[in-house]
């Protein structure tokens, strides 16, 4: 039986992006695409070094200013304002895009319109045809960086499943999605499926497999009571 | 002795010809050498290509100029962004060309044109729409597609500081593109917040050699395009 969800279903984008930030390695070099990615800067844990790159060419971004200190020739890939911590640099568009393809940064976070159990990402097109397309920097940084993590919703704003045994929109990347955390799920990409990592609190698997367009694996040591007691 | 200052942006881009290709710098605002390019659009120079990342916001600088019908193509990675209704509409119309390049490819296709690379191969945007048709080749097991340099008739970039010779340093985040843009066009047009003497800048710390620089301009107070845009002031 399916069971009818929405947005409001499991974790709120703050507790995705608390799930991501808890994820994230002492010392890390870290890039956040736009949108939901954007937060996990505000949750790294207490004690825990991350270097925030942005492409346009910073290392070292610090939060939001408080009002009124905000600078125009500061700002992240999203053209929003930052700041700079301390012990940050400056550099130019190819030393910059030099660090994400050269493999130099660790881990990627990025918004997703699909992603397929083979870890294909979807996410810069919806392919209209009159509609300007705009790319900016995810096939780069998908192409690059070691390790790409996807923030989404589960599902679109319609209802329908953004995990997908196949995309169907354009690609922005083949192969390149490790691991996707949802409003639903964490799950990681192994061995050409979606493998259950962690079910939200008030998400049964059931719920999660019907609103997800692939085969959902369930590893035997799968540790969230709800998936276990399947 | 090398003269490199203009009295102002008008002479400073009073020969760039119609058709000509031009790199304009920025992210956004920030780094967008707004004086220049409204210096170009009362000059009037048509049928341009303009390579920058984005196609400018409301209805003043890198906007104006493409609402001008001055822009026959753009390059770039990513043409909307937030108040940016100018490109989109004509390019829904069939009026405007537009190439698409992934942002990191962009900016290695003008370091490698401004360094003598005629091409080079990426992985990026290997298995997408954007790598259609051209050639591909396989390095180490792994796909990567060719790209080829990028260069221009005109660089319009803004810079913090220049000091008399051409050296430049930027300010922050607006440095972005405009380093690689002023090694690859024949001419660098520099709008500087402020005009030094040689030795002013720390010889460790400049960004953009004198080399790669043939024009300055000081433009002390340079309007700030979000200003601007929320004001509602259409140029010109």
């Amino acid at each position: 039986m399916t069971t009818v969800t929405n947005m409001a279903t499991g974790w709120s984008r703050q507790d995705i992006a608390r799930k991501i930030a808890a994820d994230i390695p002492d010392g890390a070099f870290v890039n956040l695409g736009i949108g939901m990615p954007e937060s996990v800067v505000n949750h790294i844990p207490q004690g825990r070094e991350v270097i925030f790159h942005t492409e346009n060419g910073l290392l070292g971004m610090g939060p939001a200013p408080p009002a009124g200190e905000e600078d125009p020739e500061l700002i992240n890939a999203g053209k929003r304002h930052v700041t700079a911590i301390t012990g940050a640099s400056f550099f130019h568009h190819a030393d910059s895009f030099a660090m994400i393809r050269g493999g130099h940064i660790d881990i990627c976070v990025l918004g997703a319109m699909q992603v397929s159990q083979t870890g294909d990402l979807a996410n810069w097109s919806m392919g209209e045809a009159d509609a300007a397309p705009a790319v900016g920097g995810a096939m780069d940084l998908v192409a690059g960086a070691k390790q790409i993590f996807v923030a989404t919703q589960h599902c679109t704003k319609s209802g329908k499943p953004k995990l997908v045994e196949s995309i169907t929109l354009p690609a922005t990347g083949l192969a390149v999605v490790s691991r996707v955390y949802t409003n639903m799920a964490i799950l990681d990409i192994r061995n050409g499926a979606f493998e259950l990592v962690e079910l939200a609190p008030d998400v049964d698997l059931q719920t999660l497999q019907d609103n997800t367009g692939a085969t959902i694996i369930v590893p035997v040591h799968a540790e969230t009571g709800k998936a276990a007691s399947l | 002795m090398i003269h490199k200052l203009y009295d102002s942006a008008a002479s400073a881009v009073a020969d760039i010809f119609d058709g000509a290709t031009v790199l304009i710098g920025g992210f956004g605002e920030a780094g967008s050498p707004i004086e220049l390019i409204h210096a170009l659009i009362d000059q009037g120079a048509r049928e341009l290509t303009v390579v920058n990342n984005n196609t400018g916001s409301g209805h003043v600088g890198l906007a104006a100029l493409i609402e001008n019908r001055r822009v026959a193509k753009m390059i770039c990675s990513f043409p909307r962004t937030a108040n940016s209704t100018v490109f989109p509409d004509l390019y829904s119309k069939n009026k405007i060309e537009l190439e698409l390049v992934p942002q990191g490819t962009l900016a290695e296709r003008i370091r490698a044109g401004g360094a003598g690379i005629p091409a080079f191969y990426t992985a990026t945007s290997v298995g997408t729409q954007l790598a259609e048709g051209k050639e591909h080749r396989q390095f180490n097991g792994r796909e990567y597609v060719l790209e080829h340099g990028l260069t221009a008739d005109f660089a319009l970039i803004k810079c913090r500081s220049a000091d008399r010779l051409g050296n430049v340093i930027y300010n922050k985040t607006a440095r972005n593109f405009s380093p690689v843009m002023a090694t690859a066009a024949q001419t660098t047009i520099v709008q500087a917040d402020e005009y030094v003497p040689e030795g002013k800048l720390e010889p460790e710390a400049i960004v953009t050699p004198a080399i790669y620089v043939d024009r300055i301009v000081a433009v002390s107070t340079p309007l700030q395009e979000s200003e601007l845009v929320a004001a509602g002031v259409q140029y010109p």
